[in-house]
């Protein structure tokens, strides 16, 4: 059997002033998954979403379980115009990590899975993007046009198989 | 750019080393189908492993199929599992016992409309320790357009050899092609 490292970063954004948007460009194909770490927060509270390959049709969907503290519950969204990442704050300390399934492969849509957290929820979401495209491109930006805060991180791994 | 440390993984890890997330095996389903999927000979040199996979089965009616794990061969009713699902309406909660197998991630069925996929990742913790019953975690989902499912589940293999194969089996049916499965060692 194989046996190599393979978890390696691609790229990390950190805002030093609110920005509308953050892109992961030229995404290199010779990995198996990739995973996207954010620690960030968002102008008002609500969503940050990511667009691949520029597509801003509606052929996103997500489902979504979750608890509060008092009670587990599930929702679901479809024909989406871009996938959801998490709910975010005003303030940095919300993270989200998204997995990125088979991303480059061409015959399959793409899965993702991704974990949450705010100070009110846990959260656990798989969403779908209805294309066979590679991902090369990911851009990410706040809900209903909200600015992503300074301070914001966002950080690109590729998880390489044997 | 440099290796670096697994941070999904390192969640079950105190420590960040670099070199500690390392690819094992790979499995990608060809044209013909497989009735199952076998990882044999893993090192026990990791201390703890992860299956990555995205999968679709052949189970015919259905748009939500189990993967199902069994170690070292073992068939006996020596698994159990807890989930938590959410199924975009409500969350539930549900538990099995005394299994043959035990429950891991949720992929898509033959009823699926095509090309879509399920996907899972399964932490498979101190696997190769000698004195523990072993404790498996999954994140898992399918979301189909107005359908699927996401779901938690934990789950059990009550013995305390080390694991050294694992065989990969949907709930009904064989996986399609297209499917891919992953074996990663984390140190």
């Amino acid at each position: 059997m194989a046996s190599a490292a393979t978890y390696t970063p691609i790229a990390t954004q950190t805002l030093g002033s609110s920005a509308s948007s953050v892109t992961f460009s030229s995404i290199p194909s010779t990995y198996t998954d990739l995973v996207l770490v954010a620690n960030a927060g968002i102008s008002t509270t609500g969503a940050i979403l990511a667009v691949f390959n520029s597509d801003t049709g509606t052929n996103y969907s997500y489902t979504r379980v979750y608890g509060n503290g008092t009670a587990a519950t599930s929702d679901r969204f479809t024909n989406q115009p871009a996938m959801d990442l998490g709910y975010f704050s005003t303030s940095l300390g919300n993270i989200s990590i998204t997995h990125f399934m088979n991303y480059s492969n061409t015959s399959t849509y793409k899965t993702t899975l991704t974990r949450w957290n705010t100070t009110s929820y846990t959260t656990a979401e798989v969403g779908l993007w209805r294309n066979t495209s590679a991902i090369t491109t990911i851009v990410i930006n706040g809900s209903f046009g909200y600015n992503l805060i300074a301070g914001s991180t966002f950080t690109l791994y590729g998880i390489a198989a044997a | 750019m440099s290796p670096i440390l697994g941070i999904y993984a390192s969640q079950i890890s105190g420590h960040l080393v670099t070199n500690n997330y390392a690819s094992i095996a790979t499995v990608t389903v060809g044209s013909g189908g497989a009735s199952s999927i076998t990882f044999s000979s893993i090192p026990s040199t990791y201390t703890h492993l992860q299956i990555r996979a995205m999968a679709r089965s052949t189970e015919s009616g259905s748009t939500n199929t189990n993967a199902f794990f069994q170690f070292n061969g073992d068939t006996g009713s020596n698994y159990s599992e807890h989930q938590l699902a959410g199924d975009g309406s409500s969350a539930s909660g549900s538990a099995g016992t005394s299994q043959v197998w035990a429950y891991t991630g949720l992929t898509t069925g033959n009823s699926s409309s095509a090309n879509m996929y399920g996907a899972f990742i399964v932490d498979v913790l101190d696997y190769a320790n000698g004195n523990k019953n072993k404790t498996i975690k999954t994140l898992s989902g399918n979301d189909q357009n107005g359908s699927g499912y996401v779901l938690f589940r934990s789950g059990a293999w009550y013995s305390t050899s080390a694991i050294s194969s694992i065989v990969i089996t949907p709930g009904g049916g064989s996986w399609q092609q297209y499917s891919s499965f992953a074996l990663y060692g984390v140190k």
